[in-house]
């Protein structure tokens, strides 16, 4: 019981504070009851597998492009990220689910497993971004939990089984959306040639296994004053989600892989004291990390390793190793833009050029 | 107080919008000029009024419209509107296209990804292609990248790719060009009062063609392809007045590392910077691409040199494609006037790791240095090669440490090797440097100024010294994180393989 609990708490903790989806599609509707429970929670059917007896597990993957943005995780550039490799948390998740849901009821792990993948899946139809979903079964019939159930708990129970979980809420809309790990502290003038040098500019970032790679080399260029590498030798993901500057961060270059190896290496946003231009547009228009901005020079009161929270809707950040907290300047009309995706999800969103016709 | 604005050409044709015939009432912006005289800190350096103006223009606008900038003129024109001001969100119209092996095949990638994989450009005679950056390298994804640009220069029939093949040997590839902001102004790309985006950071060069110019990251530029504008904010325009006669042991490069270790490497951040003055008139256009280049190392968003008479000459065998140069107001505003009397300049050097750390070249004369690099879009062009040949023949001696050399393009190359230095008995440039004991000049290409894949030509894989006529010098620019690079104009750079320490070019021009 404590093992389908802790199933179900997986999954549900990946996607806590979500907000009623507006745009729950009729068919699932008609599935009703657990089904819209899922759906309520943000998640998007994308592939399930049958584990026999009255037992079906489902392996739910959360489809940012899909979702209505309300009630978005994290946004995904979609034209950086291959489907399965979409949530890194998420392949880890199901799979340490469906390890336990196949515990429970016997089935070899590889079976259940195999199914995880959309294109392995033999019941899923064939899925290619962007495509819905056609839900095939309904999930665990599981009762949900007690009242009592605390999500925050959940995230902790999840926090610990994933190292490198970066665990942050599911935004209803910018004004929740908030970042919570650890910051990594760099000072003035980083510009791009340290944050990516510029011998791995032959990767091309819109090549998804090139752009996980480039991901492994951000701010490999700064000098060895640093002592804490911002990505340990052997990883290919930082345990910073947070990157904290101090001045003019990104000048130099117009790169873009800049801002996209941030982003691929796992951090989610950068609070500096300025920004140059170029490298501030790039955030944005790839939506790959937030370039906040800072009242006064953050940089000089938190240390490499603190855990830190920001709210963005408060545009406050706080940092809880030392206790303070922080005023930040308001992301603004740039806000959108990321949430979107970037440039060109938020111009379809709007209206500016026409929808993707793939 | 009024701005002195560019030298009138008579022939050139004024900006004229025609929309703004409908418009009854548009409220100027502030009639008055917004002028901060900044006080230098090294104190070679004397702010005076200027004695006398030259000579005004008479203004270029119907009475009713606000008084702009150039910057804002251009934009104001690309987007169709009648005026713009300073902080306007605008959809430009782009006349240009430019991209390289660096930023192309992601940039393409994102077009194909959100466009189609069978979408067009929006204008195939628009776009500019240009392998440039890791060229002559064994490294295969260099390599592929050039292909990818191949690819989808065939696809899309896009007139202008400046094709490579043969790596081993640049001459046998007559398409090639080499460094791609130089190869823009050679090829005619580059016109008065257009709008010129580019994947690199460096576009701002184009801004010497009294052009909006400006670097921007794949994203925007695969969005770009597909559409042909961009949402581009109007940015406030910082003045730069110089006057007074360019000594011989001054260049543009000098000009400009004086006025980044003015304003300090953000200093210009999302605005345009404006050159105007007697000085910056008496430059040839190789030389304003030079100041332009480096107006992203300031932070900024682009640079404008107004088109006069050299621009006009030096476009007249370049292009047929007819254009409208525009002027500054006199009564617009900018957000700051700096002044600077040239003739108490001094050769400077901007020492590791920041364009804005600005020193004496001559403050810096014990400082060791293992290697020069002359080349890359600031300091590679044939006039920079001609400055360095100038002075090696003045000292007639042979230079100290390795000293490399990279045309930016082919036509540089050429020029090396067919141009003659004045007062060497007609001897070229490639002899001199010869005499001098210099490397044989390299592929043209961007090379070793941003380190490139590790068989990069001249780079730098060991924590050394180098004196390098390149735009940037932060932590490991050149190849090691460790290395040491100090930017300077080709005077100097010869000058201290000359010697072997940072030198002022004083030493050997007389």
């Amino acid at each position: 019981m404590r093992l389908l609990m802790l199933c179900y708490a997986c999954w549900v903790g990946e996607s806590s504070r979500a907000e009623e989806s507006e745009n729950t599609s009729n068919r699932e509707e008609k599935r009703g009851g657990n089904m819209e429970m899922w759906i309520k929670w943000g998640y998007k059917w994308e592939a399930g597998i049958e584990l026999g007896m009255n037992l079906r597990a489902a392996c739910l993957q959360l489809q940012t492009s899909l979702l209505n943005p309300q009630i978005r995780r994290r946004p995904t550039p979609r034209h950086y990220r291959p489907i399965k490799e979409h949530r890194f948390a998420y392949t880890r998740l199901k799979s340490y689910t469906l390890l336990m849901a196949a515990s429970l009821i016997r089935t070899s792990y590889s079976s259940a497993f195999a199914f995880s993948s959309p294109k392995a899946s033999v019941y899923s139809p064939s899925v290619s971004p962007p495509s819905i979903k056609v839900p095939a079964f309904s999930p665990f019939t599981v009762k949900p939990l007690s009242s009592t159930f605390a999500p925050h708990a959940v995230r902790a129970i999840s926090l610990a089984t994933h190292a490198t979980l970066t665990p942050s809420s599911v935004p209803a809309d910018t004004s929740t959306t908030t970042f919570h790990g650890l910051c990594y502290v760099v000072g003035d003038n980083i510009d791009t040639d340290q944050i990516i040098p510029a011998e791995y500019l032959t990767l091309v970032p819109s090549n998804p296994a090139e752009y996980e790679k480039l991901g492994s080399y951000a701010l490999v260029g700064l000098p060895s004053s640093y002592a804490t590498r911002f990505i340990e030798p052997n990883e290919t993901k930082t345990k910073y989600s947070i990157v904290i500057g101090g001045a003019n961060f990104g000048c130099g270059s117009s790169r873009e892989h800049a801002p996209v190896a941030l982003g691929a290496a796992g951090a989610k946003a950068v609070v500096a004291e300025s920004y140059a231009r170029i490298f501030f547009r790039n955030s944005v228009a790839t939506g790959e990390v937030y370039p906040l901005e800072s009242e006064v020079r953050i940089c000089e009161e938190c240390k490499t390793g603190d855990v830190v929270t920001i709210e963005l809707g408060e545009s406050r950040l706080i940092n809880h190793t030392t206790g303070k907290e922080y005023k930040l300047k308001p992301i603004g009309d740039a806000g959108p833009v990321i949430d979107a995706g970037g440039i060109f999800a938020y111009a379809r969103k709007t209206g500016m050029i026409p929808s993707e016709s793939n | 107080m009024a701005s002195s604005l560019g030298s009138a050409h008579p022939g050139s044709s004024f900006f004229h919008n025609k929309k703004d015939l409908s418009l009854s009432v548009v409220p100027p912006t502030s009639q008055l000029s917004i002028y901060k005289c900044k006080k230098p800190f090294s104190k070679n350096i004397v702010m005076a009024t200027t004695t006398q103006q030259s000579e005004r223009k008479p203004a270029t606008t119907g009475s009713l419209k606000a008084p702009m900038t150039m910057t804002e003129k251009i934009l104001a024109k690309a987007s169709e509107k009648s005026g713009v001001k300073p902080g306007d969100n605008v959809w430009v119209n782009v006349d240009v296209f430019m991209t390289n092996d660096i930023s192309g095949p992601g940039s393409i990638g994102i077009f194909h990804r959100e466009f189609g994989k069978n979408a067009k450009v929006w204008d195939h005679e628009k776009v500019v292609v240009i392998p440039d950056h890791y060229i002559f390298t064994s490294d295969e994804r260099a390599n592929r990248n050039v292909d990818i640009l191949r690819e989808f220069s065939l696809e899309q029939n896009i007139k202008y790719f400046y094709d490579i093949k043969d790596l081993s040997n640049f001459k046998a590839n007559p398409d090639y060009k080499g460094v791609c902001h130089i190869a823009l102004a050679q090829e005619g790309h580059c016109r008065p009062g257009e709008v010129l985006l580019g994947t690199d950071s460096h576009t701002c060069t184009a801004g010497a063609f009294g052009q909006f110019a400006t670097g921007i990251g794949n994203t925007e530029a695969g969005f770009v392809l597909g559409t042909g504008a961009l949402l581009l904010k109007v940015p406030h325009t910082l003045r730069f007045v110089m006057d007074g006669e360019m000594p011989d042991y001054l260049l543009a490069k000098d000009l400009i590392l004086q006025i980044i270790g003015e304003i300090s490497v953000a200093g210009a951040t999302y605005k345009s910077m404006e050159f105007v003055g007697t000085t910056i008139e008496s430059l040839n256009m190789e030389e304003r691409m030079t100041l332009c280049n480096m107006v992203i190392e300031a932070g900024g968003k682009n640079g404008v040199v107004p088109a006069d008479s050299t621009t006009f000459k030096y476009l007249e065998d370049k292009t047929s494609v007819s254009y409208e140069p525009v002027y500054s107001d006199a009564q617009a505003s900018f957000l700051s006037e700096f002044r600077f009397d040239i003739s108490n300049l001094e050769p400077l050097v901007a020492k590791p790791h920041s364009p804005d750390n600005r020193s004496l070249a001559r403050e810096c004369k014990d400082i060791k240095i293992d290697r020069v690099y002359i080349g890359s879009c600031t300091g590679g062009k044939t006039q920079d090669f001609l400055a360095a040949a100038k002075l090696f023949l003045a000292s007639g001696k042979k230079v100290k440490v390795p000293t490399f050399l990279v045309p930016a393009t082919q036509k540089v190359w050429v020029d090396i090797y067919t141009l003659t230095v004045p007062g060497s008995g007609g001897k070229t440039c490639s002899q001199i440097f010869e005499e001098a004991g210099c490397d044989t000049p390299a592929s043209p290409s961007c090379a070793a100024c941003m380190g490139g894949p590790k068989d990069t030509y001249a780079r730098m894989n060991e924590a050394q010294v180098c004196v390098s006529t390149t735009n940037r010098n932060f932590p490991g620019r050149m190849g090691h994180k460790e290395g040491q690079i100090y930017l300077a104009s080709p005077y100097t750079a010869a000058a201290s393989a000359l010697t072997g320490y940072i030198t002022d070019p004083r030493q050997f021009l007389h």
